[in-house]
């Protein structure tokens, strides 16, 4: 066989793109899905997808997932792609999560509290059985949503606050670390550390979050309070210099209250584990929460062993985008490297032989 | 490209790696952090690389972009083709005419010259990442040029293979400073690193980190007195082009252990053919 040089990367390129169209079309019989409607009955996508992809847009989540063929990774990262271009017009101040407008909000730690318990559209209580009429397509009865629209809650902090059982909310006014634009040091504030956890790989949060229940860095967690619901956005217009709302957003967000053994300085008292994301998402924030708490072992005095213990560790791993990229990257050629090692190992082993053969010899 | 600034990047954004490409320059072999895109090709695939090629590329610059030596692998075709499409610069094959020559994994066998830019995609910018993998530790280790670690890799591959077994990414003394990686090259091409005309710079995206040689800047390849550096490449000539001292690429030709060796270098190789045609 003859050496034909390996050319027309170009071509195979445009086919490849071509070929992508026609796989994500699917069987052109069968109607083409709206970007409408992957917004509309995959908003649990949608919302990983605007998390992991931190932009809040869900029209463009959605397209996002129609155009990755629903591979959500690979949609974060168009979003990302598309978010690193856009100009920046301001920061917003603090959304108010205790002024949200509550759609679901439940504690682990009090049977009832002022603002109650809120379900909410959750599939915490479903039984796991597939639904073949939805199969068939199906109009669901109206829900009842009246005790979830009169909620007004306060956080579970404030109630616990009262008797300094928890620690306190520090409030500051120092501008924030902005993973988006400045390079990860570490160490890294908290700051730094639950910007790069909010837009973590989910599953990734989980296995960390997972594994210091099973003893790899324990933190003895209880569900304080999680929350679903939308807040407000305001931003200070310099030449306005009082707030205005910009629009609305869903938010999940989860304290998980920790036990702490105390130290010299401070009593004994619970300690926080904080977890907010975009959207609705309990086991994220869940998730963000654990591993935000274990990541303060140094902070709090306690010997940090366990892998979600350790914050480069988590927080140099925890960003799928970058993950898939250099993992994926070993598909790239690598034959110019791979011939160096072949003529390494070459030369390793006619070594290996000829002392081998010597020693027969002697 | 339409709703896109020139090359893709924004200007401020331009500035902000010009600005560590300038450190990178002063301090050679140094590794600057920088604020690193999101770009719209995924990282470990050259965003590195793109984002220096971005910051320094101007409308009358001719840019080449190969991959394993070669113009046309398919990495290589879709960064060309990413920096025509968004900057609309003239793309060329031939290293000599290449103002810029982005590279991943190999420098070109023409020698570059004084005014030529050769931008390296990186993958890993820490050479101590293998023995050490806490950055935290590893850039207190650079602080303080404690490079004893490197050493006694060395020595061990020594005592352990009689030689070194580092044939790629081969860490490098610069300018009796700085421990560096000089990217998966293999270290065939780790002597053109030193006193190199061009200006080498070094992007690696996904770590976050610019380094730079300087023109005509010592690069030293570690070793020992006793066990010199040495290059390593298939004992063949190239079968297209003849050349016995270029670096090549082994290919299979059928299911008999069949091979054949041609430069890894297209232009290089296309190039030497034209003039073996011309002269016969």
């Amino acid at each position: 066989m003859a050496y034909v040089a390996v050319k027309g990367g170009e071509r195979a390129i445009d086919n490849a793109h071509a070929w992508l169209d026609s796989d994500r079309r699917g069987d052109p019989a069968v109607a083409e899905i709206g970007v409408d409607q992957i917004r509309e009955q995959l908003g649990r996508s949608v919302d990983r997808v605007m998390a992991e992809g931190s932009l809040y847009d869900r029209d463009l989540a959605a397209l996002a997932i129609k155009q990755a063929q629903g591979d959500l990774i690979e949609a974060a990262f168009l979003l990302r792609a598309f978010r690193t271009t856009l100009p920046r017009f301001a920061a917003s101040t603090p959304v108010e999560t205790a002024a949200m407008r509550i759609r679901r909000r439940i504690s682990a730690v009090f049977k009832d509290m002022p603002g109650g318990q809120i379900l909410g559209p959750t599939y915490d209580y479903t039984h796991r059985l597939l639904d073949f009429t939805l199969a068939a397509g199906h109009t669901p009865a109206p829900a009842l949503r009246e005790a979830a629209e009169q909620a007004v809650a306060p956080r579970i902090h404030d109630i616990l606050g009262h008797e300094g059982l928890i620690e306190p909310d520090v409030a500051s006014d120092a501008e924030p670390f902005d993973i988006t634009r400045e390079p990860l040091a570490f160490p890294a504030g908290r700051d730094a550390r639950l910007q790069s956890l909010a837009r973590g790989d989910e599953g990734f949060l989980l296995a960390m979050g997972y594994s210091t229940q099973r003893g790899w860095g324990g933190t003895h967690p209880f569900v304080g309070e999680i929350r679903v619901g939308e807040v407000l956005v305001e931003i200070v217009p310099p030449e306005l210099g009082f707030a205005i709302e910009i629009g609305e957003i869903t938010l999940t967000e989860c304290q998980m209250v920790n036990q702490f053994a105390g130290s010299r300085t401070v009593p004994p008292q619970f300690t926080r584990g904080y977890g907010l994301v975009f959207g609705h998402g309990d086991r994220r924030a869940m998730a963000m929460a654990l591993v935000d708490r274990s990541l303060r072992a140094s902070e709090l005095g306690e010997a940090a062993t366990a892998p979600a213990q350790i914050p480069e560790f988590v927080i140099s791993h925890c960003d799928n985008i970058e993950a898939t990229g250099f993992v994926e990257h070993l598909k790239l050629p690598h034959y110019v490297d791979f011939q160096s090692e072949l003529e390494t190992i070459r030369r390793m082993r006619r070594d290996v032989e000829a002392a081998l053969l010597q020693e027969a010899a002697e | 490209m339409n709703g896109y600034n020139f090359a893709y990047l924004d200007e401020q954004t331009k500035r902000m790696i010009r600005r560590a490409l300038l450190k990178a320059v002063a301090i050679p072999g140094h590794q600057i952090p920088f604020g690193s895109r999101e770009m719209p090709l995924p990282y470990g695939w050259g965003t590195g690389g793109i984002q220096v090629t971005a910051a320094v590329l101007g409308p009358d610059d001719v840019l080449k972009v190969i991959d394993q030596g070669a113009d046309d692998t398919t990495n290589a075709v879709s960064i060309r083709r990413f920096f025509a499409r968004t900057a609309g610069v003239a793309t060329k094959t031939h290293t000599s005419v290449a103002t810029i020559i982005q590279t991943r994994h190999r420098i070109p066998e023409q020698a570059l010259t004084e005014g030529q830019i050769l931008v390296y995609q990186v993958p890993m910018p820490d050479p101590l990442a293998k023995l050490e993998p806490s950055r935290a530790e590893t850039t207190r280790m650079h602080g303080l040029a404690e490079y004893g670690l490197m050493h006694v890799k060395l020595y061990e591959d020594i005592t352990r293979f009689g030689h070194v077994s580092i044939s790629y990414d081969y860490p490098v003394m610069v300018n009796d400073r700085y421990l560096m990686s000089p990217s998966p090259i293999p270290a065939y091409d780790n002597p053109k690193l030193s006193r190199n005309p061009a200006l080498q710079l070094f992007g690696a995206g996904r770590e976050k980190r610019i380094y730079a040689i300087p023109p005509h800047t010592e690069v030293r390849s570690l070793d020992f007195d006793d066990h010199p550096f040495r290059t390593t490449r298939a004992p063949h000539a190239c079968d297209l082009c003849g050349d016995d001292a270029s670096y090549l690429d082994e290919v299979v030709t059928d299911n008999q252990g069949g091979r054949m060796f041609v430069c890894s270098d297209t232009d290089h190789c296309a190039s030497r053919q034209a003039l073996k045609e011309a002269a016969e």
